[in-house]
């Protein structure tokens, strides 16, 4: 057993699909010098400079030899520093990466990974560097989407997002690299598309990704103080998404908050609230909620922040609205 | 390489037929007058080389040895589309035979090229890979990322602009500050700056072949502009009327199968030969069409396979 940081754990993720497929190589801005957040520290020196790329700063190139080296056999991981810079090499990632093997019949391949810091955590980061960049990737067919939660989730989640055989979005969050678990010895795989209940509940289902997760587990803690008994999923990936855990807990507990960290004019939570209000109407005994952040980009001072942010109080408040809630036509169910 | 010219341009001239019949769904893209450059560059890679190239792409990749019935099948909407039907014309690719894909995002595939050379690169091959990209391209930013981490890691790829003096309607004089989109750029990547007639066949092959040589043994990556015409307009439902007549003249006498007539004429090859390579090249391509033309169209439910690589399209549960 070894106490890992999360942001230790990508790379001990990255180490240790190094090892196993000498085809995995790694490249991005300042991975060689172990990354601005030190999530590749060590590589260079295990792996040496023919596995481990130092690229200008030039998006584009780095996702599309991502791209080129993946047809030609290889299983890149290349590193966007912030997920907001996706923007700057969008084409590459919707226009080609998600639909190159289905616009050629299948001719090719593309095992890639694509790493890229995400998220807000009122860390001051603004509006061009606070970005929850995942929704984006969710509206594209064709791109795989991991977001993981924790130490332990992220080594065995990004194990497996490198040995998948499709392209995979993997976004860590920012304010979840100092979090430390114990994590077990031995290879680390968590298979994708498989949500994990974090903790059992009977009253509302909690629905959460990467940060929101841990949000959702202090929520319950404080639900649990007042007598509500929150079950609290993490989605780990948004695509594959495994719907079906979900709508098993909403039949369950017939009331759900879904806790997105991102702007709620659309985001993965909408997609995950339609689906339970199509699929699971007859169990719902309350409204669909979500919980997200205010629509306008992020602003910088702390007290600004946390006037858009979301946060375990707001979840507890939409708990606590969809357990006060009991429609009349679900009464005596 | 006559016979191949000759297969193309008929093989073009049918498409651009086919288009007005409305045989073809979607826009196509015809490189009628560019010819040389891909007969050329083909004629210089070994099976196990890479390229990759652009949505007017037709001889890109009928140049790597594809099967013309299957691109036939392709841009008709017909069963055995090289692309399953869901490419078309823009999107021609045949990994079988080294050709990685037309990509109609003007620049979108040079960074791709990169990372198919960076992978011969690490797995120790003697593979190159070669680029097509249209004059157009030097204004997007992709072509910069490309040939500066290209040249930066010293990479065994050659990237060669098929500078058809137009963007898409404008000049591309119009739209950079100095007189070739591509060559004068080389300097700010450390690359000689090299420019050859695209119409010629032989001087494709000479200079193309040098540079895939001298990437091949270690030596770094070219960037080389190829002078031609497109002889239509940018799409085939374009009549090119923005081009001045005489413009349009000039360069029609520099037909590429006309040099490469006079060539052989001048080797002494019979006139009745080479007349007969292009009966030949006609006879094959009218064959070609009705048979494919009398193929089924696909099943619909194609659309639903291919997406991940378990075959199906599925993204939950």
């Amino acid at each position: 057993m070894a106490n890992l940081t999360y942001r230790n754990a990508v790379a001990a993720a990255l180490a240790q699909e190094m090892r196993r497929d000498p085809t995995v190589v790694l490249l991005g801005e300042d991975v060689a010098s172990g990354g601005v957040f030190k999530t590749t520290a060590g590589l260079l020196a295990e792996f040496g400079a023919d596995r481990v790329w130092d690229t200008p700063i030039s998006e584009q190139a780095i996702v599309g030899a991502a791209m080129g080296a993946a047809m030609a056999g290889l299983r890149p991981i290349g590193e966007i520093m912030f997920a907001d810079f996706y923007a700057t090499c969008w084409d590459q990632v919707v226009n080609q990466i998600a639909k190159t093997r289905y616009m050629t019949g299948g001719q090719v391949s593309l095992p890639l990974v694509l790493r890229g810091t995400n998220g807000f955590a009122s860390m001051g980061f603004g509006g061009q560097h606070g970005q929850c960049c995942e929704s984006w990737a969710m509206t594209v067919p064709g791109l795989k989407i991991v977001s993981p939660s924790s130490p332990a989730e992220m080594q065995g989640l990004l194990a497996a997002a490198i040995r998948d055989d499709d392209p995979v979005l993997v976004f860590e969050h920012k304010g979840l690299f100092g979090t430390q678990e114990d994590v077990p010895d031995g290879e680390q795989y968590v298979p994708l598309g498989v949500a994990r209940v974090v903790r059992p509940g009977a009253d509302v289902t909690l629905v959460g990704l990467s940060i929101t997760v841990p949000y959702c587990v202090q929520a319950a803690q404080v639900l649990a103080g007042e007598g509500i008994d929150a079950e609290v999923i993490d989605l780990r990936c948004l695509v594959p998404l495994d719907a079906a855990t979900v709508l098993e807990s909403v039949a369950r507990t017939g009331r759900v908050v879904v806790v997105e960290e991102g702007p709620g004019q659309l985001g993965w939570a909408a997609a995950v609230s339609a689906i339970v209000g199509e699929e699971a109407f007859a169990d719902l005994r309350a409204p669909v909620a979500r919980v997200s952040a205010g629509n306008v980009p992020w602003p910088v001072a702390a007290e600004l922040e946390a006037q858009v942010a979301v946060s375990p109080a707001r979840v507890v408040e939409a708990a606590r609205r969809v357990t006060a809630t009991t429609r009349a036509s679900a009464i005596g169910r | 390489m006559y016979r191949q010219l000759a297969f193309i341009r008929r093989f073009l001239e049918r498409l651009d037929t086919l288009y007005r019949q409305g045989q073809i769904h979607g826009p196509v893209h015809l490189g009628l007058g560019q010819e040389a450059i891909a007969v050329g560059v083909g004629s210089v890679l070994r099976a196990t080389d890479q390229s990759i190239g652009t949505y007017r792409g037709h001889a890109h990749v009928l140049a790597r040895g594809a099967s013309p019935e299957a691109v036939l099948a392709e841009l008709l909407g017909r069963q055995g589309g090289i692309c399953a039907n869901k490419g078309g014309s823009m999107h021609l690719t045949s990994i079988d035979h080294g050709y990685y894909g037309s990509y109609a995002i003007v620049g979108a595939h040079l960074p791709i090229a990169v990372g198919l050379a960076w992978a011969s690169r690490i797995k120790h091959t003697d593979q190159v890979t070669v680029c097509f990209f249209g004059d157009g391209a030097v204004n997007i930013g992709a072509f910069h990322e490309a040939v500066n981490l290209a040249a930066v890691w010293r990479l065994p790829v050659v990237f060669v602009c098929e500078n058809n003096q137009y963007m898409e309607y404008t000049p591309i004089t119009s739209v950079i500050p100095t007189a070739r989109p591509a060559a004068d750029k080389a300097s700010a990547y450390g690359l000689p700056s090299v420019v050859v007639d695209g119409n010629d066949v032989d001087a494709v092959r000479s200079v193309v072949g040098a540079a895939v040589e001298v990437a091949r043994a270690g030596g770094g990556p070219a960037l080389i502009e190829a002078d031609t015409y497109r002889l239509k307009g940018h799409s085939a439902a374009d009549a090119g009327a923005y081009r001045p007549p005489d413009e349009v003249q000039q360069w029609a006498a520099r037909d590429p199968l006309l040099r490469q007539r006079a060539v052989l004429l001048a080797q002494g090859v019979e006139a009745e030969a080479i007349d007969a390579i292009d009966a030949q090249a006609r006879a094959q391509i009218a064959e070609l069409a009705e048979r494919v033309l009398a193929a089924p169209h696909p099943d619909g439910s194609a659309a639903w396979t291919d997406l991940w690589s378990d075959g199906g399209w599925a993204w939950r549960t």
